[in-house]
């Protein structure tokens, strides 16, 4: 029983992650209706960038996150700027083929950059902290932190996105890209906006990532996977479902890999893909399509 | 309308040859005996690069098939690859069957399985299609890791007895004399070659015929198409389905020739759907001349410059880009422009001559 | 000087050409009517104007200088807004989003604030925190005016308002239109409605298969004219 019940608190924790890594996929698709095949790898070079930045400055990786964002805002920018924008349009295979071959692009440059060692982010005592829950449940400092970043920056861009004016452009130009023109929506630079945005959430997706475990430039394709899987699961009506997905497909992997350690990822991709056969928008739908 | 002042009354037909395609067809006609023949006189070095040409070929003419006319863009097909080279595997291995059975066996399984792939990953529309099947390819890869008697996660490899058990060997021995390991090579090397021409040969006639129009005008435009009684999703399944089993043979037909076979390496996106996109699209996605231009520059570029290993990766990936950017119709689409050749006419022309 | 002028412009989508050398011009303050039937490009003529549709610089000229060549989202700067034929509201944005948005780009001073609009239409205040697909389509079409009035436009183009609604609500719309005359905006009217055009505009043009059928001035036309320069 405590078993169970541990393994449904750590697999809630482990859905902050996922939520993490897919909100930004989601934001993506939100505004520009991009599927962006390079999303993993862009969570894998964030975590080298503050990695190379606590070793450069000396600094702990919370404080090297900040520094990064600004750097990682501007590559988000400019990628969307100068690359995506010009394969956005009806023909889907543009983006998709760019960002697979950014995909390859990125990969490789890590490993000739970092080559293929596995790394990790240090953050002293606090990575093996934990909180006692009463009984004999604990939970690390660092999966909990995880979880409420996840929450606080999908606050963050419901905030951004409902109550500013940049996120009402947002809004619109995913609505309708021609009559957003009308409104004086310059759109090339309102998607190089969202992907800067996208880019600082990608940050710090890169931060837990480095902080809960080893890390190589190979291993983004399978966080793309896992991403992709909590935006479909949580439907693509709103962040807090993105949230929802990320947390069922923990769930999933932590259940699944009590049972045999080997099934845990198997067991959130057959969750995900029995989710797609019992409710094929996800659990919170897009209202309007 | 007063029929003495009609227009001259025309004659309109539908035709499919164009005048290249003739003596087109006489020089394909010469290349392939001339490949056929080439085990008689070429080194082994040639004859294992022209099996992996052959088969990057095969597969790049099934994903533009997928993707380049039915518009299914998918980046899980090495799904099939794996799962027709496990078939293979299990059924000389387990079930001491003859490999060269076991092939046909693998692309029927392929097939078996596609069917209930579909039903789940056509759910998903447009890109989204594209990481679905990539999912499925990673149930696929993490569930032959489990299967023991394949050997789990670290793989397994064909016995000697197997792979000296494909009919023929004996024949190409005595016949080239050759020794074991050479005939083996040879044996595989007709083996491609026969897919290859198959596959070639099964995309041109689909092309050209009714269901091929039906094709055409998905590619062109789903919705028009639809509206005018095209049965989009049975056409789409049909082409899924069809791909799939002659994956999943080119599959079989790789990891024969490998002799070894690993999950990781046999579900690799990598190797069985990164380097065949690369391929189709550099050459030419919705044309079947495309994907053979572009599997010769991808083996002459795989040839001289995988060895600077991330490079080269990094070179592929950013050719890729600037194609898909600035020549999205591909190496093949340049020239066939440029100088207006087709050497496969699948299109239709229509063609008027006066009444005499 | 008028206020704009187009020479000779053309449009085209893709290989088919819409309009073929289209010869127009207004002064401010005044309310021009483009009519004609289906297809004939008037909303094309619109459409190629606001930016949406290239053309080339010096067809579409504003205050002398050329603007034919720049995109929508500079133009609407300039002072030309449109309301898209079939309203085209966000439909994940509430209705006083709609307006807010309305002057995301804008860059001229002007009369008209979300008040100022809800003066206008009533309504529309009552309604601003609906979400705009659940707005009757004659409420729509009102947001849809005042999303484009927030920009403080010098020329309103106005994209078939009155498809689609009833006459009585019909007629509501049109009474905003000497509010909006009054603040000296330019209106450009493409009607279905022709008896509602004559009504409001100052000036006719009708359009057929693309090219200048007629232009005058409603009074001094006749049915037979207008309906030869209709119909061909």
């Amino acid at each position: 029983m405590i078993g169970l019940l541990d393994a449904i608190i750590q697999g809630i924790l482990l859905g902050g992650l996922y939520a993490l890594f897919a909100t930004g996929l989601s934001l993506m698709f939100g505004v520009m209706r991009l599927v962006n095949l390079a999303h993993g790898d862009l969570i894998v070079l964030a975590a080298f960038v503050i990695l190379a930045v606590t070793e450069k400055l000396g600094v702990d990786p919370f404080a090297a996150v900040l520094l990064a964002a600004p750097i990682l805002f501007a590559i988000g920018f400019g990628l969307q700027h100068v690359l995506l924008n010009r394969t956005l349009g009806r023909d889907l295979l543009p983006p998709l083929l760019v960002t697979f071959g950014l995909s390859i692009i990125v990969q490789n440059g890590l490993l000739q950059m970092f080559s293929a060692d596995s790394r990790r982010l240090r953050s002293g005592a606090i990575e093996t902290a934990s909180v006692s829950l009463g009984g004999d449940i604990a939970v690390g400092v660092v999966p909990l932190l995880t979880l409420v970043s996840a929450i606080a920056v999908i606050v963050a861009l419901n905030f951004i996105f409902y109550r500013t004016s940049i996120g009402r452009a947002f809004r619109a130009t995913s609505d309708d890209l021609d009559v957003a023109q009308l409104m004086g929506i310059d759109v090339n630079r309102t998607f190089a906006m969202a992907m800067g945005i996208a880019f600082v959430v990608i940050a710090i997706a890169a931060l837990y990532l480095g902080l809960r475990a080893n890390f190589d430039p190979t291993i983004g394709p399978a966080r793309l996977l896992y991403a992709f899987e909590a935006v479909i699961i949580g439907g693509l009506g709103s962040f807090w479902g993105t949230l929802a997905g990320g947390i069922i497909l923990g769930l999933a992997q932590t259940i699944g890999a009590r049972i045999d350690p080997e099934w845990q990822i198997l067991s959130g991709h057959l969750a995900f893909l029995l989710v797609l056969v019992i409710r094929p928008r996800g659990l919170f739908p897009r209202a309007i399509d | 309308m007063d029929p003495g002042t009609a227009k001259p009354k025309q004659i309109f037909r539908i035709a499919t040859a164009h005048g290249v395609s003739r003596p087109a067809a006489a020089i394909a006609c010469i290349v392939l005996l001339g490949l056929v023949l080439l085990p008689t006189f070429a080194g082994r070095n040639l004859i294992q690069d022209l099996i992996f040409l052959f088969y990057m070929l095969a597969l790049a003419q099934c994903w533009n098939l997928l993707a380049g006319y039915a518009g299914l863009i998918s980046v899980g097909q090495q799904a099939f690859v794996g799962l027709g080279g496990y078939v293979l595997f299990a059924l000389t291995l387990v079930a001491g069957l003859n490999p060269l059975l076991a092939i046909p066996v693998a692309g029927i399984v392929s097939a078996a399985l596609a069917l209930p792939t579909a039903l789940i990953v056509f759910r998903l529309r447009g890109a989204y299609f594209a990481i679905g099947t990539w999912v499925v390819a990673e149930v696929y890869r993490l569930g032959f890791a489990q299967v023991k008697a394949l050997g789990g996660g670290t793989g397994t490899s064909l016995t000697p007895s197997v792979t000296a058990s494909v009919p023929g060997i004996e024949w190409i021995k005595t016949l080239l004399d050759v020794r074991t390991p050479a005939a083996r090579d040879i044996a595989s090397y007709w083996l491609a070659l026969a897919l290859v021409v198959g596959t070639l040969a099964f995309v041109y006639f689909l092309l050209r015929s009714r269901q091929g129009l039906a094709l055409g005008a998905i590619r062109d435009r789903e919705a028009a198409a639809a509206s005018l009684g095209v049965d989009i999703t049975s056409i789409k399944l049909a082409v899924y389905v069809a791909t799939a089993t002659m994956t999943g043979m080119i599959g079989a037909l790789i990891y024969l020739q490998k002799a070894r076979i690993s999950p990781d390496a046999a579900f690799s996106v990598l190797d069985w759907t990164a380097y065949v996109i690369f391929i189709t699209v550099i050459g030419g996605i919705g044309t079947i001349e495309g994907p053979i231009i572009g599997a010769v520059v991808f083996y002459l570029m795989q040839r001289y410059l995988a060895d600077f290993g991330a490079w080269y990766l990094i070179l592929l990936g950013t050719l890729g880009i600037l194609v898909m950017l600035l020549a999205p119709r591909g190496l093949w689409g340049l020239l066939s422009r440029r100088y207006d050749l087709t050497l496969f006419p699948t299109r239709r022309r229509l063609e008027t001559e006066p009444d005499e | 000087m008028p206020l704009l002028s187009t020479h000779d412009l053309t449009a085209f989508y893709g290989d088919f050409q819409a309009l073929y050398g289209i010869d127009l011009s207004f002064d401010a303050g005044e309310t021009i009517a483009i009519i004609g039937a289906n297809g004939a490009g008037k909303s094309t003529f619109l459409k190629a104007i606001a930016g949406l549709i290239p053309s080339r610089p010096d067809s579409v000229l504003l205050d002398g200088h050329p603007i034919g060549a720049k995109r929508a989202a500079e133009i609407v700067k300039l002072g030309i807004a449109l309301v898209p034929e079939g309203r085209r509201l966000f439909p994940s944005l509430t209705v006083e989003e709609n307006l807010l948005i309305g002057g995301h780009g804008r860059k001229l001073p002007g009369p008209w604030t979300l008040d100022r609009v809800y003066g206008l239409f009533p309504i529309l205040k009552e309604r601003r925190a609906s979400a705009a697909p659940i707005l009757s389509g004659g409420q729509q079409q009102m947001a849809a005016i005042g999303r484009a009035l927030m920009s403080n436009p010098r020329i309103l183009l106005c994209d078939e308002i009155s498809l689609g609604l009833a006459p009585i609500v019909i007629a509501d719309i049109y009474a905003a239109l000497p509010q909006i005359k009054a603040e000296g905006t330019s209106v450009v009217l493409v009607e279905q409605d022709i008896v509602q055009a004559m009504k409001a505009a100052d000036r006719v043009y009708c359009f057929q298969e693309g090219r200048v059928s007629l232009e005058g001035r409603p009074g001094e036309l006749s049915r037979d004219q207008i309906h030869r320069a209709y119909f061909g």
